[in-house]
């Protein structure tokens, strides 16, 4: 078993108990709800009669299904608007925050809690949604959860939970140019697949990740859950206090010195044992995208699409259904390969320093003939800077969409939809079948800078060619 | 809370690995306040492209109440919908190759078993049912083994927390978490953030 690392630290300090089954019971200091896994929830609270003991240790948002074109009230989607009325009548009853639309807070709520600097190093977060483990950019401990969890954090702030073993990714080095954070986290689940982290929390450690930005953390942080581990993190350090400071949410003034002294000891220690140690080297990263059904099949964009007999004999039925699916032919290139919609946003990749690198590629230039692209904001804050820069000029000159904040079409609760066989660039996290609303809708992950590339050439193409 | 010792019931096969819960319930689906009705549209839209050959499709399969599967099963999202989707249409308990955690845990909150066997194992019982799908199974989790009316027996794994909490009727943890909340707030009262904000 690990010892001594930020995840052991942070358990300790927050374990109640142990309870009859022998799980620990968790103390979580920050939980996030939103409207599609908590309703249930709060019907199983007044089941039982039970009340909201820690509501101030709770925020709402509403991200999933909110329209990013026009938000007027009521929403033209009923069962939309039922589920934010839902939330907001949850909130109000039990006392809980809410961010809503035009708030001037409202976003994904994986992107809100950070900007706000309700995210910190050390602590237990929990939420309905497995991109939970982006929080873990900041040294926390955070586990996407199912709604009767929901319902026990609501009821006890507290989960029933049995200890993951550690496993350190190690990145040591410098990225080249035109590969970004998107692509370290595609390449990892590549070569550890989308199971090789079941039972695990990933440490993600070197000298890579230390000269990352908090924004480009929380990308790698975010699709954890992709490859099978329950939550990512990364130990806190100067990067990660100069982010937290002087945001809303953030400790001042003593307290910031009692924080920032509380967050080194946290760290995992410099001889922590861990139960797994993988090590990568940033130079041997390429651009990477992914051209099946499961985040784990990523090539890099030069690479042609994998043959059945290059793979290992336990991958090659799902990489036949991906044949089959994205209709696309194993041992061709993946460069070339025609798209329709180009997708800029999510959890993922909706920051603005995303879109600050998207908008340095498609200044300039214009969308090609017959390509949807559109531009989401991860929130109502990340649209006003993007805007107060200039950057929504910049796609929208260059033949982008500009649009409000929301989860879009990451998982197409809301109207934005792939429609019929349409293939997507997509800057999201998943690449599953129907993912993107239409049930035989096709995904391409891949970063941002990326999409633009796709989106200007209206094919699958390598983003460091407009690089010197 | 209620002890959940034994399932018995006709097996259901459906394989394939990494099937996801946007497979086992798209995320259009999600638009709702309530589960009720989540059943209806479990495997929604692999059905419909398998037009009536998905096995939650076929007549014989119909009541049946064990549902095998292979690796990764229930990988993706946190959505609870996902499981709420499969035991609405009648599934009581999982056998697969393996589970994804959070899908996992999703199943013990609602009092749904995965137990896991031998990857070779998982395929001769998914070949066995569908040779046979009158085939009644029981899962027994106190001797952790399958047996068929036919004779046949499998032995499979769960980790033995859970397997208790199914045991000892714990499975559903919130009454016992509440209970604790002079702990709860004995431990909240030492971490240092809960009074910066």
């Amino acid at each position: 078993m690990s010892k001594g690392t930020l995840f052991d630290k942070v358990w300790q300090t927050h374990r109640v108990g142990a309870l009859p089954s022998g799980q620990t019971q968790l103390f979580i200091g920050l939980h996030l709800i939103h409207e599609v896994t908590s309703p249930q929830a709060f019907a199983m609270l007044r089941e039982r009669g039970l009340t909201v003991p820690f509501p101030e240790r709770t925020l709402a948002t509403v991200d999933h299904i909110v329209p990013t074109e026009n938000q007027a009230r009521p929403f033209s989607d009923v069962l939309a608007e039922e589920m934010i009325q839902a939330l907001e009548d949850n909130c109000k009853q039990y006392g809980i925050p809410f961010n809503n639309v035009g708030s001037g807070r409202q976003g994904i709520v994986h992107v809100i809690a950070p900007e706000q600097g309700l995210t910190q190093p050390g602590m237990t977060i929990a939420c309905g949604d497995s991109h939970t483990s982006t929080h873990g950019a900041f040294g926390a401990i955070a586990f996407g959860i199912g709604t009767s969890q929901v319902r026990d954090v609501l009821a006890s702030q507290t989960l029933a939970m049995n200890k993951l073993k550690v496993r350190r990714i190690e990145v040591n080095g410098q990225l080249r140019p035109g590969v970004y954070a998107k692509d370290v986290i595609l390449h990892i689940i590549r070569k550890l697949g989308v199971k090789g982290g079941v039972g695990y929390a990933y440490e993600y450690a070197g000298t890579t990740f230390e000269q990352m930005t908090m924004e480009e953390r929380m990308t790698v942080c975010n699709m954890s859950i992709e490859g099978g581990a329950r939550c990512g993190y990364i130990n806190p350090d100067q990067t990660t206090y100069d982010y937290i400071q002087g945001r809303e949410f953030a400790p001042k003034g003593e307290q910031w010195e009692e924080a920032v002294t509380w967050w080194n000891n946290i760290r995992s220690d410099a001889d922590a044992e861990y139960d797994d140690v993988v090590v990568f080297q940033a130079e041997d990263i390429p651009p990477t995208i992914t051209w099946g059904i499961t985040p784990g099949q990523g090539i890099g964009v030069d690479e042609t699409i994998p043959t059945p007999e290059s793979l290992p004999q336990s991958d090659r039925a799902i990489a036949e259904e991906a044949y089959q699916y994205m209709q696309l032919s194993p041992g061709k290139p993946i460069q070339g390969t025609k798209v329709d919609v180009c997708f800029i946003g999510s959890c993922t990749n909706g920051r603005l320093s995303d879109l600050r690198e998207a908008a340095k590629f498609a200044q300039g230039r214009k969308v090609a003939n017959g390509i949807k692209a559109f531009v989401v904001p991860g929130s109502e804050e990340v649209k006003r800077q993007a805007e107060a820069e200039g950057l929504d000029k910049v796609f929208t000159e260059a033949g982008f969409e500009w649009r409000n904040a929301g989860c879009s079409m990451c998982l197409a609760m809301n109207p934005d939809k792939l429609q019929g066989d349409q293939i997507s660039a997509s800057s999201s996290n998943r690449n599953f079948k129907g993912r993107q609303g239409s049930s035989s809708g096709r995904t391409l992950l891949m970063s941002p800078a990326m999409v633009v590339a796709a989106a200007i050439h209206g094919t699958v193409a390598d983003v460091r060619n407009w690089i010197d | 809370m209620s002890q959940i010792q034994q399932i018995s019931g006709r097996g259901i096969p459906l394989t394939g690995d990494d099937i996801d819960t946007d497979r086992i319930i798209p995320a259009r689906f999600l638009r709702c306040v309530t589960f009720d009705g989540l059943g209806d549209h479990a495997f929604e839209d692999d059905r419909h492209q398998m037009a009536g050959k998905h096995s939650f499709d076929q007549e014989v399969y119909q009541g049946a109440s064990l549902l095998v599967v292979n690796a990764n099963f229930g990988c993706g999202s946190s959505r609870e919908h996902a499981p709420q989707a499969i035991n609405r249409w009648g599934i009581q308990a999982l056998v697969g190759e393996s589970f994804a955690e959070i899908f996992f845990g999703n199943c013990v909150a609602m009092g749904v078993p995965c137990v896991t066997a031998d990857s070779e194992d998982v395929k001769s019982l998914q070949r066995a049912i569908a040779n046979n799908p009158q085939l009644t199974l029981t899962l027994d989790l106190g001797t952790l083994q399958i047996q068929g009316s036919d004779g046949l027996t499998l032995s499979v794994s769960m980790p033995e927390g859970a397997r208790q909490s199914f045991m000892e009727g714990l499975w559903d943890s919130c009454g016992q978490l509440v209970t604790q909340i002079d702990a709860v707030r004995d431990r909240a009262s030492q971490l240092p953030y809960l009074s910066w904000t």
